[in-house]
């Protein structure tokens, strides 16, 4: 903005200052223009700061893994072994560990979820959204080692002693199924920290699911309840396909928030470096292999093995959380305005 | 009419596949108010009684065996979430005042604003490496700084994103005005945009404060831990989150109760500050 003379009027009400004899800018009007100079790129030196900061974990995630990168290369991925004694690392069964469990949590979260988001939007009295999307939304606020916490001293012992014996008689002798529910019922495994993440992700979905829900144009649903739809076609037929995209992003930011969970999974997830196809076996995910052994670590290689891990940890959850946010962008695009 | 149609089985069928599904949608709801409240009692049940006990508030954390409590943890979590904050909000306000004030919608501000909404969702466990590579390692000890740092990192992206929609929903027409008036850019933008968008700005701090209150993932790495009152930040501290973590994995009970003492402390003051500050947001809107 360049400073006309007449700019100077009306600065907090300091009119005596304006113009010196030649009709130029008087210094407090030049320092102005510097100051106004200043202020935008002092801003956006502080948004180029942000825009960095992705890029610079990347960088330090990847100058921590040199040596494991330099030693496996990419068979780091699905090498099996974790042996900190004889300085042999992969990373196989933390990213079994890591996506069977966020799977899980997708599998009961989002039909949850879905249901959720429905009663929200079209079946619930006004007076009590607000009050019940409030209750969900706290499930959110609530800090993950409480999840944690609870998971390890409630829930878990009611899925040992309950769901994990049932569901061992219904599949147990189902072939190919079977094989998810062998073995003892400890508890602690996968099935609890699939359970746990699942009740973490509800409210990111639903809000999500929620906005999106709402953008649908008023005069789509009319039209098909004029036609004599049911609230549950005009939702399943109109609603759903029309805010498609939208769903599947909040779907994909809930898989990001699951993925790379920590401490609710470190609790109840067992930490065994071991690789099983039953749900009820205690495992690993590479959240809670970082949680569990960084501090702890002797040794350059197993350090590596662990920066590598959260390497890879935060390539697939940026990958997702990206996918996401694209999703969400062209849903707003369409619809013309922001969500 | 309704005689006709009751009796035509395919609409039956589709009334009663509405009901079902909308009883389904009922029940997910349930579903979801159920967790809440059965985590909310269990907090209550097994930490309601070690939070009405004065000595958590002033005792140390104790060896297992020994009376104490968690005085230590209280202040180095208050220290860091207060010096995270101060780390985090400045940058987060300033990147936001950019991104809605200056870059509007040229590339440097969509692509900030795509790459912090990735950030705000990344895993916080690597934020916590990150720190400890780039701070911890070169520093060669574990300190309250890196912890606040590692905790400023979190309050960054969600501070940015609430700046930036604050700002974005003051009426252009109060910067014209103030433009009209000769205010220069950056007078406008801290006497009337910021004032306009002040609650919601204040909003998204009290949500950053809410969301780093607890967070533990990154603090592992790079505050760790101490069992003794240390208010120096260049040495480990004490916080609860970890403390919690570490108690509550413990098989002493004393120090499984202090852990549920500190939970409840913590989802309190977490819950309580999401209250505030959806409070003060509803009454600006």
């Amino acid at each position: 903005m360049s400073a006309v003379p007449v700019s100077a009027h009306g600065v907090e009400n300091e009119v005596n200052i304006a113009v010196t004899e030649q009709g130029s800018p008087s210094p407090r009007i030049r320092s102005s223009a510097w100051m106004d100079k200043a202020f935008e790129w002092l801003t956006r030196a502080f948004a180029i700061l942000v825009f960095s900061i992705l890029a610079a974990i990347l960088v330090s995630l990847l100058m921590g893994s040199t040596l494991t990168l330099q030693k496996y290369g990419l068979s780091f991925i699905w090498r099996q072994d974790w042996d900190p004694v004889r300085e042999e690392f992969g990373a196989l069964v933390p990213i079994y560990g890591t996506l069977m469990t966020s799977l899980l949590a997708m599998a009961i979260g989002i039909p949850v979820s879905f249901g959720i988001a429905l009663f929200l939007t079209e079946l619930s009295p006004g007076w009590l959204k607000r009050p019940l999307g409030t209750a969900i939304e706290l499930l959110a606020a609530i800090p993950s080692i409480i999840y944690g916490m609870w998971g390890l001293f409630v829930l878990s012992p009611l899925v040992q002693s309950h769901l994990q014996p049932f569901l061992i008689g219904v599949f147990g002798d189902v072939p190919l199924i079977g094989k998810l529910f062998e073995g003892p019922p400890l508890g602690i495994g996968m099935m609890t920290a699939g359970l746990i993440l699942s009740i973490m992700v509800i409210p990111f979905i639903t809000a999500v699911m929620r906005d999106v829900f709402e953008l649908v144009p008023p005069m789509l649903k009319e039209s098909a309840y004029g036609l004599g739809a049911t609230t549950w076609e005009v939702v399943f037929r109109v609603v759903l396909p029309y805010t498609r995209v939208g769903v599947v992003g909040g779907i994909m930011l809930g898989l990001g928030r699951a993925l790379g969970e920590t401490m609710a999974v470190t609790f109840v997830i067992g930490n065994a470096h071991r690789l099983s196809a039953s749900l009820m076996a205690p495992g690993n995910s590479i959240a809670s292999a970082l949680a569990n052994e960084f501090t702890e670590a002797v040794g350059d290689l197993y350090f590596s093995a662990l920066f590598e891990l959260g390497l890879i940890l935060f390539v697939i959850t940026t990958i997702v959380l990206a996918l996401s946010k694209l999703m969400l962008m062209r849903l707003s695009r369409q619809e013309g305005t922001r969500t | 009419m309704s005689d006709i149609s009751a009796s035509n089985p395919v609409y039956r069928a589709r009334k009663r596949n509405n009901r079902v599904m909308l009883s389904v949608s009922a029940l997910a709801l349930a579903f979801g108010l159920f967790w809440l409240a059965w985590i909310l009692a269990t907090l209550f049940y097994e930490g309601g009684s070690a939070l009405v006990r004065a000595t958590l508030y002033y005792q140390m954390t104790p060896p297992p065996g020994a009376d104490g409590g968690l005085a230590n943890a209280i202040a180095g979590s208050l220290l860091m979430v207060v010096v995270g904050t101060l780390i985090g909000t400045p940058v987060g306000v300033m990147a936001g005042t950019y991104l809605a004030e200056y870059g509007r919608n040229g590339w440097l501000a969509s692509a900030t604003r795509f790459l912090n909404d990735v950030l705000l969702s990344a895993p916080s466990i690597v934020i916590g490496l990150f720190v400890y590579s780039v701070y911890v390692a070169q520093a060669k000890h574990f300190s309250g700084w890196a912890g606040s740092i590692a905790l400023g990192l979190l309050v960054i992206p969600v501070v940015v994103r609430t700046t930036d929609d604050m700002l974005k929903l003051v009426p252009s027409s109060l910067r014209e005005a103030a433009a009209a008036l000769g205010c220069p850019t950056w007078k406008m933008i801290m006497q009337v945009t910021y004032r306009a968008a002040r609650t919601g700005i204040v909003t998204g701090i009290l949500l950053a404060v809410a969301r780093v209150s607890g967070e533990t993932a990154p603090l592992l790495f790079t505050s760790l831990n101490n069992q003794f009152w240390s208010l120096n930040m260049n040495a480990p501290m004490s916080n609860l989150p970890v403390v919690i973590f570490q108690f509550a994995m413990s098989p002493y009970e004393d120090w499984q109760r202090l852990a549920w003492g500190g939970a409840t402390l913590i989802t309190l003051a977490v819950l309580l500050l999401n209250i505030v500050a959806r409070v003060l947001f509803k009454k600006t809107t």
